[in-house]
């Protein structure tokens, strides 16, 4: 820190580089482990020392993507011949592929809640977004009254345990026949999202300067004319992070999927825990439906790196 | 919260004058957020303030019946809810001292002069990023006795984590120090990057310590943005459901939130389950309003 550094100082340096690097292993350990067992054959995936080096194959992939049964007897040459190359992943592992009476191979129920968890996330980062935004406007260009207060109870409302609204909304919907479908998740994740993004936008649209508005409705632009061609380009930056912040954490959402939905609306996090159940489960298979899950969220966060810090401070914290 | 900028609302002025007013575009702009989260968030509550005074069970469809305060009374009077809340207390504790002692270690170590430090720091804030549910399953492998890598990578033999009740809500702890850390660590790195440079540097010509410079110097001017990151982790470590859910069905990792979830979604004691709801919810908006005033603090700085 000091200008001129000591010999002592580079010393200090080295061992802080060194610590750096093992902690960063560490913390990558983890996910590491995840994305290598999703390569691995079954066998491999439970070895004690653990199998670092080995020859990756997608066979976990199919597996997850496909329904399947034990073998009750092998298959025969001419069939393993004439099977598809990942039909023939599967007869290795010991399973078969279940077809339909027509021959037409079984999906497996996560495709459908990998995309139900991208029609709940998407649709209710778009709805969050898009309100929070008129809101933040609102908050940040005019004299509201009771305006903190109003800011506090926005905010306290996404403090809430989720159990604690649950409760309430399980049985509003069970009336109105909204268990278990797409729009009652929607409608949750929007509330649950909205409160958050009315504060990170009205922080990004106070840092745009009034007077560019006030300059165009010189000019002759109406209020609205003046919000959505020179304010909301000028906030495009903050809208895309605030709606990448809402949208993994709609994806990431656990706790509302699993009381609210149980099968036609089911999102992939409540999905992937129900299938270790008892007995000994297929870490590959697990692994690989964790592996495809999480890959939207990485590719977000390199994207965001740059605003997680506001992001995670509501806000408050711009640097 | 009185930083918000405000434009003069004169409904006179040209420009009002023409499309709608300001006033009319205010009030379009917040009364339907505000109404959708009053219809989605109060009014449920409210409903459920109402429920947390009868005997309603939603599994039946017997009436419910007016209990009066009942339900909070036998609520308070069970020592096994206590105990919820002791073990609740307990995980809150070792989870975010655990999550402040590595994420602002690190962050110390990452505010020198460290290669790669944006990548790393990227990197390092991953975890957090990810569904708890999801990678605080894959756990469950990490931790198995026998085919665990962690026992393995420390020599721990046949060591049971989840298994054992002693031990497995430090499990649980130490998978959500390794997702959350790297958030105290992000809030500290914004607090020490921020101190003067030329504050050290006097300290060095006066030849001071390390750690007179750390506690006189350092530890002061981040304690604001500290603070927010422990209350932040304690509200969230106090409302924990996804993690202890997904690891672990022991007992003595029953947090207050899985209680309330079995009562109402298994055990279906529906009226009691609101009174209990309640009495979380006004911890949680206790320990909100301590986070507000502080996030305001710092913002006007």
């Amino acid at each position: 820190m000091a200008a001129v550094q000591t010999s002592g100082e580079r010393a200090l340096n080295k061992i802080a580089i060194v610590a750096v690097l093992i902690i960063t292993i560490i913390f990558l350990a983890p996910i590491y482990w995840i994305v290598s067992t999703s390569f691995k054959p079954r066998n491999l995936a439970t070895t004690i020392p653990p199998t670092v080096v080995f020859t990756p194959e997608i066979s976990p992939f199919v597996k997850l993507m496909t329904k399947r049964s034990q073998l009750r007897e092998q298959p025969t040459p001419e069939e393993y011949a004439a099977a598809p190359w990942w039909e023939r992943m599967v007869f290795d592992g010991g399973e078969k592929v279940v077809r339909d009476g027509r021959g037409d191979v079984q999906w497996s129920a996560y495709p459908s809640r990998f995309l139900n968890s991208l029609i709940v996330a998407v649709t209710s980062t778009v709805l969050a977004v898009g309100m929070g935004t008129f809101t933040a406007y609102g908050f940040s260009r005019f004299k509201v009254k009771g305006e903190g207060d109003l800011l506090f109870f926005i905010l306290s409302t996404r403090m809430l345990p989720p159990v604690v609204v649950a409760i309430p909304m399980f049985l509003m919907y069970r009336m109105v026949g909204l268990t278990d479908t797409h729009v009652g998740l929607i409608i949750l994740y929007t509330a649950f999202n909205l409160s958050f993004s009315v504060w990170l936008m009205k922080g990004f649209i106070d840092e745009i300067p009034k007077e560019y508005e006030e300059a165009a409705l010189v000019d002759g632009y109406t209020r609205m004319q003046a919000f959505f061609k020179i304010v909301l380009p000028e906030a495009a930056t903050g809208i895309a992070a605030t709606a990448v912040f809402c949208f993994i954490t709609a994806w990431n959402e656990y706790a509302f999927a699993l009381m609210m939905t149980n099968r036609r609306a089911q999102t992939a996090p409540p999905f992937i825990p129900s299938q270790v159940g008892s007995g000994l489960p297929d870490w590959t298979v697990i692994a690989a439906g964790t592996f495809l899950f999480l890959l939207p969220v990485a590719f977000f966060t390199f994207l965001l790196r740059n605003h997680l810090l506001r992001g995670m401070s509501f806000g408050a914290i711009r640097k | 919260m009185a930083t918000a900028v405000m434009t003069t609302l004169d409904p006179k002025s040209r420009a009002a004058s023409r499309g709608m007013s300001d006033l009319a575009i205010r009030n379009l702009f917040i009364i339907p957020t505000i109404l959708f989260l009053i219809v989605f968030n109060i009014f449920p509550l409210a409903y459920s303030l109402g429920y947390s005074f009868t005997d309603f069970r939603a599994s039946t469809n017997a009436p419910a019946n007016f209990v009066g305060l009942q339900n909070y009374r036998d609520l308070l009077n069970d020592p096994y809810i206590w105990n919820n809340f002791a073990v609740t207390a307990k995980y809150v504790i070792i989870s975010v001292v655990g999550q402040v002692v590595v994420g602002f270690g690190t962050a110390m170590l990452l505010n020198r002069d460290i290669p790669f430090k944006g990548l790393i720091t990227t990197l390092l804030l991953l975890p957090m990023m990810l569904s708890m549910a999801v990678v605080g399953l894959f756990w469950k492998l990490l931790y198995d006795p026998s085919w665990g890598v962690i026992n393995w990578a420390l020599g721990l033999g046949k060591f049971e984590w989840l298994g054992d009740p002693r031990m497995a809500l430090y499990a649980v702890a130490i998978t959500d120090i390794w997702m959350w850390a790297p958030f105290v660590m992000l809030l500290s790195l914004a607090g020490l990057s921020a101190v003067p440079k030329h504050l050290y540097e006097a300290a060095a010509i006066d030849r001071a310590g390390p750690f007179y410079t750390f506690f006189r110097i350092t530890l002061p001017l981040v304690a604001p943005i500290l603070m927010i990151a422990i209350i932040f982790r304690t509200m969230e470590a106090f409302k924990t459901f996804d993690l202890a859910y997904v690891l672990s069905t022991q007992p003595s990792t029953e947090v207050i939130a899985i209680r309330l979830y079995k009562m109402a979604f298994q055990e279906w004691q529906t009226g009691r389950s609101c009174a209990l709801a309640y009495i979380v919810l006004i911890m949680v908006l206790a320990i909100t309003n301590i986070y507000v005033k502080y996030l305001n603090k710092v913002k006007e700085r």
